[in-house]
């Protein structure tokens, strides 16, 4: 039998600790939204943003953070919808993180908008054809289904609605990364997307993102508060990892497999591979080097056995290559010419036809998205000070 | 009960009702009644599903190094642009080809197509992109949150996006930072009856004739019988949008 399990809220060892990390976190907040007002103030001129690279640093950034926040509830559904009691405790953390990581990536969307201040009309008018639409409904519901399944976990009362909402939230969460890698899938004019298995590949990348920043941020939890994780459930976590980031590599391995044997796929698939330049060395040395290679090898090298550095480190490099992979994706796919006439060379266009476009993201970009990050783990720190979401020891149980 | 009060014979929910209802017919009649003072008759009759406006393009008929109806096009619509040509708008531009097999040459006017199915018009998640009945294809600046997605679905990159304030608008077409814009088929000069559109009357103007616009579901029009006598193409017609610009010898 397990042991009974205390939660506590999170306190540092000394309060200074605590208040000292919100106020680094609120100075990135804030040089964030002091960026989104420079860049909407002044028009997204200011940006590396054009017409040709329509969305740009910003929605890397929020995809790379909602695409992880799916993933982040992913132990809390083992330990209710697969009954993994290893999982369970850390669920109600699970659950939070999941929560903080969308509003953080859906800020840095709504603040990229060319009209943020009309986010109502996106709210009360849906087309229901546009996968957008559907997205607003999937990420809102999201956060009300997630906060109910927190409060089943927390309050004994409402403690046998517990596994229901386990369900509902597993169910929506891969319904809500369906829906994020469907807005590539379903654009048929381009030769990057135009693919349905962008919706499963992001829901995998969403498994491996989301326990790569869980494991960071429960190691870093800790660490700050002084208390302690067993080598078993870190193990667990990790060799979980491993599963994950492998997938994502035979995803990624299938999609361009595919699009090589398609001719009219040659061209994106030798910008990508080949001759992309910054695109070709993010896709080797940062997706498939950083995100894969060497999180696999720190995760299975007998080496770093149980050294909870590799495992950190393992998941540091996993939301790095993840990263590079959704720049890749979002910004490489858009850099590459779109074949308006096929068979035709353009000769000349005044509106980049036929060329490589170029976007070099600028600082204010950067700082909204890092500034997204920032009001995820704030949210998260002022919720676990707040609830009793953090296990107070998350020793091995003795009979494990 | 009876009544003990020394207020006259209205409770509190009717009052409550009488005023909200007195701010709301004073906010919103003025906009109704100007609204109906400015529609001007032509207008009031709105869009017919029998028409669909389209336009067909003679490749074979643009002349090299001419650029009138781009012109044209800037002026009836200002857009001015602020010679950052990676974001100023276009809805209109000139493109040269050459076919990469055959070394064939052409040259040729990109705009909206003004697709029957128009992908704009699935992504958008708010219906600003939208198909008015008579095939024209807009953006309601009301509604558009500035996503551009609809850029990312177009397979003609026919939109742009106003990355920086404007000023001294046309009233042919109102436009706005942060909203996404396309060739509207000079939708002002249709519903006040014209027509041709501003491209094709400079195009007219510097003897090439390239572009003729008309009702495609008239058989009678001229473009529909340019279009039954040649053959003509769709740009990506593997996409099976249904183009309403359609082009001739390209």
């Amino acid at each position: 039998m397990l042991s009974k399990m205390y939660y506590r809220e999170l306190y540092c060892g000394t309060p200074v600790r605590f208040w000292m990390g919100l106020a680094l976190l609120t100075t990135f907040i804030l040089i964030g939204l002091g960026s989104a007002y420079y860049m909407e103030h002044s028009g997204h001129w200011v940006t590396g943003m054009s017409n040709q690279v329509v969305w740009g640093l910003p929605h890397v950034f929020a995809i790379f953070l909602i695409v992880a926040a799916s993933g982040a509830l992913n132990v809390a559904s083992i330990g209710s919808v697969f009954g993994g009691p290893m999982y369970k405790p850390l669920g109600r953390y699970s659950s939070l993180l999941a929560i903080g990581l969308l509003v953080g990536g859906l800020i840095v969307l709504v603040l990229d908008l060319g009209r943020p201040d009309r986010l109502i009309v996106a709210m009360t008018e849906y087309n229901f054809k546009s996968i957008f639409a559907w997205n607003v409904i999937l990420y809102s519901g999201f956060i009300g289904i997630v906060a109910v399944y927190l409060w089943t976990m927390m309050d004994r009362s409402v403690n046998k609605l517990y596994r229901p909402l386990g369900f509902i939230a597993f169910f929506w969460r891969i319904a809500l990364t369906t829906g994020t890698g469907s807005i590539f899938g379903f654009l048929v004019a381009r030769e990057a997307y135009d693919a349905a298995i962008m919706a499963p590949m992001f829901v995998i990348m969403s498994f491996s993102y989301g326990l790569a920043f869980f494991i960071v941020t429960l190691i870093a939890a800790y660490l700050w508060s002084d208390r302690q994780i067993g080598e078993l459930r870190l193990a667990k976590l990790k060799n979980l990892l491993g599963v994950f980031v492998g997938a994502v590599l035979y995803f990624t391995l299938v999609f361009n497999l595919t699009n090589l044997y398609a001719t009219q796929h040659h061209g994106i698939e030798r910008f990508i591979l080949l001759d992309g330049g910054v695109y070709t060395q993010m896709f080797w040395f940062g997706q498939v080097l950083v995100g894969g290679v060497i999180p696999l090898f720190l995760i299975y090298s007998p080496a770093f056995d149980k050294s909870r550095w590799a495992i950190a480190a393992a998941s540091i490099a996993v939301l790095i290559g993840g990263f590079f992979q959704l720049y890749v994706i979002v910004i490489g796919g858009q850099a590459y010419p779109m074949t308006v006439f096929p068979g035709k060379e353009v000769l000349e266009s005044s509106f980049y036809d036929g060329v490589v476009s170029s976007y070099v993201p600028t600082f204010a970009e950067g700082a909204l998205g890092v500034g997204g990050i920032a009001i995820a783990l704030a949210l998260v720190a002022i919720g676990a000070r707040m609830f009793k979401v953090f296990p107070e020891s998350l020793e091995d149980p003795e009979e494990a | 009960m009876s009544k003990q009060s020394d207020q006259p014979g209205m409770n509190r929910r009717q009052l409550i009702g009488g005023v909200i209802a007195a701010t709301g017919a004073v906010t919103i009649a003025p906009g109704l009644i100007l609204h109906a003072v400015a529609g001007n008759p032509q207008q009031k009759k709105g869009a017919s599903s029998e028409k669909r406006w389209g336009m067909v393009i003679d490749a074979n008929k643009c002349a090299d190094g001419c650029s009138a109806c781009v012109d044209a096009c800037n002026d009836e619509h200002n857009l001015t642009g602020f010679d950052r040509p990676a974001t100023d708008a276009q809805w209109i531009r000139t493109v040269k080809l050459k076919d990469k097999q055959t070394g064939h040459i052409n040259r040729m006017v990109m705009l909206c197509q003004h697709c029957e199915f128009p992908p704009c018009v699935d992504v958008c998640p708010t219906n600003a992109s939208f198909k008015r009945v008579d095939g024209i294809v807009l953006v309601d600046r009301h509604r558009c949150i500035g996503c551009r997605y609809c850029m990312m679905a177009c397979p003609y990159k026919a939109r742009s996006f106003i990355h920086e304030a404007l000023a001294d608008q046309s009233v042919n077409a109102p436009r706005g930072k942060g909203c996404v814009e396309s060739c509207t088929l000079c939708v002002h000069r249709v519903d006040a009856g014209k027509t041709t559109t501003a491209c094709q009357d400079a195009c007219q103007k510097e003897g090439h004739a390239a572009i003729l616009f008309g009702d495609l579901n008239d058989p009678k029009s001229r473009i529909s019988q340019v279009l039954k006598s040649n053959n003509s193409t769709q740009i990506r017609a593997d996409l099976e949008l249904n183009t309403g610009v359609r082009y001739l010898n390209l």
